[in-house]
């Protein structure tokens, strides 16, 4: 039997519905709303736990699906938890003709995690994006909001510490 | 009143680069001498320089100063403000010359560049309404709302601006479609997505003079009857985001934004969109999608934005940098707008230049500069006295300048005649040691991975043309694949559904048609010229120089080094998997390639 139905209205027990709710509050009748609903349950939880998207789902009045398609679609969104922090290496194109890839290497190497992962003490999470837009002094990565510039292979480990 | 001004750059570059550290270190030390009322320290947009940063400037005497620390604030403030010595050695020196230039309008970066847009760049605080009111700010604004719609509408087509997001197409006709419009309800979108992967025009302008670009909305708002707007920023952009914020409170308190603006009946509102990381978002109508809240996909055009837009209703969409020259036009005129630039492209552009030349950064140039200007003369030359090869323009959807077409005059027109386009104004130079097929695949997965997946030219063809360039730059090339990328490039190009498949071809129809000799190297040779490509390489060590100190036969994961201690080392071919993890680690420069 199909089991979808079952599965969308199911309810987490531990799940904080209400926080959930609470930052429903802001957009509920408004239009447009979905992409900065998700950001603000991003925000809130560090990820996009599957409760969270199946009470949206529902508060909204629209498929799963809908909402997952969304979440999907998009880089910034992610369907796991993440680490505390979060790096992202750029493969912009300024940077990779300034070499990022050996930077990228050594980062493999350092985190012991492929692009996406998150380290088992859960301390960073590792990711790529297209141009962080400080392309003056590529290579370039974000650690959280800090941004750290020409860098070096043998320089990460250094900056890695600081966290 | 203060004696000085002390400019510290605070853009994105600078701050990683420790701005910050450098003001407090600098607001320590002028407390220090009791200068906190002789001297005041301003915080500034970007200024373009982003290289040499954290950059310093020092008013009325207008002294560069440039990758200062904050241990160096001591000595400037004792040198420099107490006993009114130039701290020389912080001053810039020019690579090729070696001359040190202490005022910032002799260093040739800013010497060619004509910043009319960026004017306030780097020049005023972003953060305060009042500085960019003293400089002429929301005059434009003031002049647009004297006027009937349709002679805004007249001036800007006269002016003969185009958009700067990509396409150039007229911004004047763009506007004329949305005022031509019937609908109770019109927007004003402005593009601040900026996805193409090298750039950052549209980024420092958000940063370092926001208001010239709502002041810009504004008029494109009074023009085609529009009362709301929507500026769509890519999340990736935090500082843009809160100096928008901070611009449009600040506006809202002054009476420039809300209800019966400056007293004319004319009623505006503007909202922020956070984009979510989606290359294809920048494209118009899955920009709309995404600002619906939906999947950000493209549709077929007609009917276009300016018909049937944002929920349906007539849209007018533009980039940054376009919007941010309109108030310029308004208060100074058409004539004087159009006496810069070339006959098809008035006005200036920004670039990000970026690459392999000396000085990499932000500059402005007026349309018809020659790319060797901007490589030369603004990008101080290739650095580390290699040989230019060839610049990339226009991201991925734009295409490479060989050598010979050095002297190209950079304009809409002479660009598409190229083969490559201006695109959004991201501008790399690269030297003999990129590979231009490698250029060509990583632009194809950057494509390939933001296609969104809707229509199959893109989806399937980009895929296709990225697995041919894979195995070429792998040593697998064969000899029909240059074809094959030919016969799906052209495919691609003619039958995708929007801008990203239609261009996506672009760095691989630019690299083939100029750089041929490249790919036919990678196939019929196995090697890569550039030396870039890393299963082509084959590794040796070089006697003379090799010392024996076995450092690589450590590192080599299969053992393929062998030699005596303190005798010069051998690679075996053979064995070798061409890592590169020795000449990585040789320290002497010994372990070379061919
Ligand atoms: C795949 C794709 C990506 C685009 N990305 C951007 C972008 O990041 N910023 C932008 O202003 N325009 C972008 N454009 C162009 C827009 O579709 C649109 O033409 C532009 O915003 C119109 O503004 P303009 O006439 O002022 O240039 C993109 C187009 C395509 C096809
Ligand atoms: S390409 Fe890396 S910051 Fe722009």
């Amino acid at each position: 039997m199909c089991q979808c139905q079952e599965a969308a209205t199911s309810v987490e027990e531990n799940f904080e519905y209400e926080k959930v709710e609470s930052l429903l509050q802001d957009y509920l009748d408004k239009k447009g709303v979905m992409v900065p609903i998700l950001q603000a349950i991003q925000e809130e939880f560090g990820y996009l736990p599957r409760p969270a998207l199946e009470y949206v789902a529902k508060r909204l009045r629209i498929p799963v699906s809908k909402v997952f398609g969304v979440a999907t679609f998009y880089a910034q969104f992610h369907l796991e938890p993440r680490g505390e922090n979060i790096i992202r290496l750029c493969r912009g194109t300024a940077c990779h003709v300034r070499g990022v890839a050996k930077v990228a290497d050594k980062m493999q190497e350092h985190l012991g995690v492929d692009v996406g992962g998150t380290t088992p003490d859960m301390k960073f999470t590792y990711e790529e994006v297209a141009c962080i837009g400080a392309c003056g002094l590529a290579p370039v990565m974000m650690i959280n909001d800090r941004t750290f510039g020409k860098l070096e292979p043998d320089k990460l480990k250094g900056i890695l510490e600081q966290f | 009143m203060y004696e000085k001004q002390i400019l510290i750059c605070a853009g994105t570059g600078c701050i990683s680069s420790g701005a910050y550290e450098v003001k407090e270190a600098l607001d320590n030390e002028l407390q220090k001498n009791n200068m906190e009322d002789k001297v005041r320290v301003i915080l500034s947009g970007c200024h373009g320089f982003c290289e040499k940063g954290p950059l310093l400037i020092v008013y009325p005497e207008d002294i560069f100063y440039c990758e200062v620390t904050g241990e160096d604030m001591p000595e400037l403030v004792e040198q420099h403000l107490v006993n009114g010595n130039i701290v020389e050695r912080l001053l810039y020196k020019d690579p090729n010359t070696e001359q040190i230039v202490s005022n910032h309008e002799e260093i040739l970066f800013y010497s060619k560049q004509k910043r009319l847009v960026l004017r306030n760049c780097g020049v005023i605080d972003p953060e305060n309404i009042d500085e960019y009111i003293i400089r002429g700010g929301y005059q434009g604004l003031k002049n647009a709302l004297d006027k009937d719609p349709s002679e805004v509408v007249e001036m800007i087509k006269n002016s003969g601006l185009r958009g700067r997001g990509g396409a150039g197409f007229p911004a004047g006709m763009k506007w004329e479609f949305a005022y031509r419009s019937q609908g109770d309800k019109k927007y004003v979108v402005c593009n601040a997505d900026e996805g193409d992967p090298g750039a950052f025009m549209d980024r420092s302008t958000l940063e370092g003079d926001p208001h010239a670009v709502l002041e810009g909305i504004m008029i494109a708002g009074k023009a085609i009857g529009s009362d709301e707007a929507y500026i769509y920023v890519r999340a990736e952009y935090p500082l843009a985001i809160k100096r928008l914020r901070t611009a449009i409170a600040q506006a809202e308190e002054y009476g420039l934004i809300g209800e019966n603006i400056l007293n004319s009946g004319f009623n505006y509102k503007v909202n922020i969109k956070e984009g979510a990381g989606a290359f294809v978002c920048g494209e118009e109508t899955a920009l709309l999608a995404s600002i619906e809240g939906e999947r950000g996909m493209p549709r077929p055009r007609p009917p276009f934005p300016a018909v049937k837009g944002l929920w349906g209703k007539p849209t007018c969409i533009n980039n940054v940098e376009t919007l941010a020259n309109v108030p310029l036009i308004m208060r100074k005129g058409v004539k004087w707008f159009t006496s810069v630039g070339t006959e098809g492209s008035k006005g200036t552009k920004i670039f990000a230049l970026t690459g392999k030349v000396n000085n990499t950064g932000l500059c402005e140039v007026p349309m018809g500069i020659t790319l060797r200007e901007v490589v030369f003369d603004i990008g101080g030359g290739i650095r580390g006295g290699k040989k230019y090869k060839a610049v990339q323009i226009g991201g991925p959807s734009g295409g490479c300048i060989p050598e010979s077409l050095l002297d190209l005059p950079i304009d809409f027109d002479s660009l598409t005649q190229a083969g490559a386009m201006m695109g959004s104004g991201g501008l790399v130079a690269m030297d003999e040691e990129t590979c231009m097929v490698d250029l060509a695949r990583y632009f194809l997965s950057f494509t390939q991975n933001e296609s969104c997946g809707k229509c199959t030219p893109c989806r399937e063809g980009t895929k296709r043309m990225l697995e041919i360039l894979e195995r070429i730059t792998e040593g697998k090339g064969e000899a029909e694949d240059i074809s094959r990328l030919e016969k799906i490039a052209v495919t691609v190009k003619d039958s995708s559904l929007c801008g990203l498949g239609q261009t996506a071809p672009n760095p691989i129809l630019t690299t083939l048609r100029y750089f041929r000799d490249e790919y036919e190297a990678h196939i019929y040779d196995r090697r890569c010229p550039a030396g870039m490509c890393k299963e082509l390489l084959s590794y040796y060590i070089d006697p003379e120089i090799c010392n024996g100190c076995r450092a690589c036969t450590k590192v080599c994961p299969v053992e393929a080094i062998t030699g005596e201690k303190k005798e010069p080392h051998v690679i075996d071919e053979e064995k070798c998997i061409a890592c590169g993890a020795c000449l990585d680690r040789c320290k002497f420069g010994a372990v070379k390639t061919k």
